[in-house]
């Protein structure tokens, strides 16, 4: 089966592929051998996707060319990558939803479409093979909106090996995984390199350390570096990445012991899908406190950001803010009552992608006096507010008059930032703030955050990366199925013990 | 009379039932794969201008063999064809607007059929068309023989077409890569499957089977053609895809509750002449959809999730 029997080495040499406007990769040259896994390290945009699209056939190179054992081959489309034995699991899950786990594999194999029904019978066949071969259990009949994310990824994974891929691609497999399904990930990952080769991709550090053998630094699109991951330590790997010494700030100071600013009592709450996702919540913030909620993403994060900001129905339970409850007020009352809320989707929910960056600054204070007289903007006033807000945020963008969504993400992240502390909050409510920024624009984010505790300013700190949460809160709070787990102080917290929380395993 | 009135709309319902849902099936392939084509009024319009010409021109008023008739069913079922893989060009590789699009497409056809049958035909002309006939013995059931058996060769055929499109939809690999771009594109791009292939390719289906209903109006519904004998069906068979959530079995029940409140108005009014406001019963069948599309469950997770969006592999989000 395939072209290859086996793949000895898989050469890339002087990929250049454009986007308009955009070197996404720069006469990129790398090479992986048999039974070897290759870490793929950059910060985002460095390519590293777009560089494994072309290997896959799904983006033609402008420049370079591949080989595989020496040969030289063209991928026109992803068949011909399988044809070859290389597979890709992507970072956003190719499965279609609606569809069941045997019918999204048998999508990709030919051999089971060749009569006029499809040969489900075969693909069932070959999915127990597989399953049972690499410990990979999953239920071929489900539909793929019925499964955990974790149980998505081995389906992707049983997938790809199904396509007959003996060369892997791993685009951030871990990035929406429990600490201990990354445990597990990486131990089947290193069993699965005895018979295959592997490509990772990742930026977290401890785990390219934990897998790879050699280590490949991408950044603006070009290699910067290359070399064996066990002669190197996180924080040079780190170094190599962003181009600089990497500092990371936290929280070293005293727990404090302010007036309570945020309390919230069983909070019952609905998602979209319209089961409870917070189910009788409880937790309380003070003042000039960071309270890191630490969890799988869709375990109730955003529906508690959003009823703390009036965006969503609160079916039950309180939420005392200063002393007003809050629950069910309009997002404008409690605004006004000093909530300050950077949200999940910064692009959607965050911004008005269309306005420009001097709209979203003023977008919830554009009918105070400061900025408005009969209903008429103050432009002047605008502008000077805003330049000094670029001076202040390090928004970096020649004017304040480009539309917002053109930005980077860090950038829009510090307009929002910008628009939400300088209004003077009493409480901040932070969702996933560095998700999908590179380190320096997170540090800086980082920074911020300390300052307004400081400031005596109560945050409540919604993320999935642990190290965020360890080195910024007061406090940890680790929610599952919309239940606060337990509270934990700072110096308590451990990445192992916030994991099995995470899992849902109460301890004691 | 109550018992007339029931067995006369429900033997209307059976038949007249047949244009809608079969153009509403057509329509269910071109959702599924992620386009929803509101041209399905002028496609159907060309269909059954189609329709009606090949016998006209062939025999005029009077009666022609039966596959001259037939002819003319496949005229129009291949004008729909193209016709669909001419909004595909627009929609498809120009990504232009699927609703301006389909606007448009609508306007053309009507206007198109029109004209033609201006310049062709001139007024109004009526052909034989194809004739219902009592299937021996079983139509003599009383009540359902009448309602079931009594009707003619393409309704039966087109009836069967509701296990055939669910059998294609759900059976075969091409059913599967329809319903695979139709909700994630990019998965079935990844795993080598020409994304806008099989949306051209589900165009021309459901464009055809949109150009066979068109036809089937003329030729065994009204035996004759005018510029409005669509009537407003392609708009419905739109909305009917919607009520039925994608599935052949729920939109041949959505097409058989539209016309049988179509028939039963129809019949009010020859029944009950006293009835003023006739202009009401009329509106009763479109009411109903919106009533029934309005409280209907809303669930996104069986649907084409990609409804209407152009697939562009290289655009990075």
């Amino acid at each position: 089966m395939g072209k290859f029997n086996e793949i000895k080495e898989l050469r890339l040499e002087n990929i250049v592929k454009r986007f308009p406007g955009v070197l996404a990769t720069d006469h990129v040259s790398l090479t992986v051998g048999e039974h070897e896994i290759l870490a793929l390290v950059g910060e985002n945009g460095a390519g590293k996707t777009t560089l494994m699209n072309v290997i896959m056939g799904l983006y033609q190179q402008d420049e370079g060319s591949m080989f595989i054992n020496g040969e030289e081959v063209h991928f026109r489309s992803p068949n011909d990558a399988f044809d070859c034995g290389i597979g890709m699991v992507h970072q956003q899950y190719m499965l279609v939803p609606n569809m069941t786990v045997l019918e999204n594999i048998a999508l990709g194999m030919k051999d089971c479409q060749k009569k006029v029904k499809v040969d489900l019978d075969s693909v069932r066949a070959k999915v127990n093979e597989i399953s049972t071969k690499y410990g990979l259990k999953v239920d071929p009949d489900a539909y793929i909106w019925q499964l955990a994310v974790g149980e998505q990824q081995r389906v992707e994974l049983v997938k790809t090996l199904c396509l007959g891929a003996k060369f892997l691609i791993l685009d951030e497999p871990t990035s929406a995984l429990t600490p201990q399904e990354t445990d597990e990930l990486i131990s089947l990952l290193s069993r699965m390199a005895k018979e295959l080769s592997i490509i990772f991709i990742s930026h977290k550090l401890n785990e390219v350390k934990a897998l790879s053998q050699k280590v490949c630094i991408l950044r603006h699109g070009a290699v910067v570096f290359q070399g064996n991951t066990k002669d190197y330590t996180p924080k040079e790997i780190a170094a190599l990445m962003t181009g600089h010494e990497v500092e990371t700030s936290a929280n070293t100071e005293e727990p404090c012991n302010g007036n309570i600013a945020v309390d919230i009592k069983d909070l019952c709450v609905k998602s979209d899908r319209g089961f409870l996702a917070l189910d009788h919540f409880n937790l309380e913030i003070k003042e000039g406190e960071i309270v890191g909620l630490a969890g799988v993403s869709g375990n109730g994060q955003r529906e508690l950001a959003e009823s703390m900001n009036g965006l969503r129905k609160v079916e039950s339970g309180s939420i005392n803010f200063y002393g007003t409850e809050i629950s069910n007020l309009t997002p404008r009352q409690i605004i006004d009552l000093g909530m300050g809320y950077i949200p999940e989707e910064r692009n959607i929910e965050g911004i008005v992608p269309s306005m420009s960056i001097k709209e979203n600054i003023i977008l919830k204070d554009n009918e105070t006096e400061k900025f408005s007289k009969n209903h008429i903007l103050k432009n002047k006033e605008i502008e000077k507010y805003t330049d000094e807000m670029r001076e202040k945020f390090d928004i970096r963008s020649p004017h304040m008059h480009i539309a917002a969504g053109s930005l980077s993400g860090g950038n829009i992240q510090k307009v929002i930032l910008a628009r939400e502390i300088d209004r003077n909050p009493k409480f901040l409510v932070c969702v996933y703030p560095i998700r999908g920024l590179d380190m320096g624009a997170a540090e800086f984010i980082h920074k911020q955050l300390l300052a307004l505790r400081k400031k005596g300013v109560g945050i409540l700190l919604i993320s999935e990366e642990l190290e965020e949460i360890m080195n910024l809160s007061d406090r940890i709070a680790v929610i599952c199925k919309g239940q606060n787990q337990k509270v934990l102080m700072r110096d308590e917290a451990s990445t192992s013990k916030l994991g099995i929380l995470m899992a849902g395993v109460k301890d004691e | 009379m109550f018992v007339d009135i029931m067995i006369n709309t429900m033997t209307l319902t059976v038949r007249f039932a047949v244009a809608l849902l079969i153009a509403s099936l057509g329509e269910m392939y071109n959702q599924k794969a992620g386009i929803f084509n509101l041209g399905c009024e002028g496609i159907m319009s060309m269909g059954a201008f189609l329709g009606m010409l090949v016998p006209f021109m062939i025999g005029g008023a009077d009666q022609v063999p039966g596959y001259v008739n037939i002819l003319g069913l496949i005229t129009g079922t291949l004008c729909g064809a193209l016709l669909g893989l001419i909004f595909g060009i627009v929609v498809i590789t120009f990504r232009a607007p699927q609703g301006i699009a389909g606007i448009g497409m609508q306007m053309f056809g009507v206007g198109l059929a029109g004209t033609f049958f201006r310049s062709y035909i001139g007024g109004s002309q009526s052909i034989t068309g194809i004739n219902a006939s009592a299937i021996p013995v079983i139509s003599k059931i009383p009540i359902i023989g009448e309602i079931l058996f009594t009707h003619n060769a393409v309704v039966y055929f087109a009836y069967l077409m509701i296990p055939v499109c669910y059998y294609i939809m759900y059976k075969t690999p091409w059913g599967l890569h329809v319903r695979a771009v139709g909700t994630h594109p990019r998965a079935a791009d990844s795993l080598g499957i020409n994304v806008n292939k099989v949306r051209y390719q589900s165009l021309a289906v459901g464009g055809a089977m949109a150009g066979f209903a068109g036809a089937f109006l003329t030729l065994c519904q009204a035996k004759m053609f005018t510029a409005d004998i669509i009537g407003g069906r392609g708009f419905i068979a739109v909305a009917l895809v919607y009520f039925g959530q994608w599935h052949p079995i729920k939109i041949f029940l959505g097409a058989l509750l539209f016309t049988f409140a179509q028939s039963l108005q129809t019949q009010i009014q020859i029944f009950v002449p006293q009835f003023q406001y006739y202009e009401f019963l009329t509106m009763l069948p479109y009411l109903l959809v919106i009533v029934v599309l309005a409280f209907n469950r809303k669930s996104n997770k069986f649907g084409p999730a990609s409804l209407g969006k152009p697939f562009n592999r290289e655009m990075r989000v």
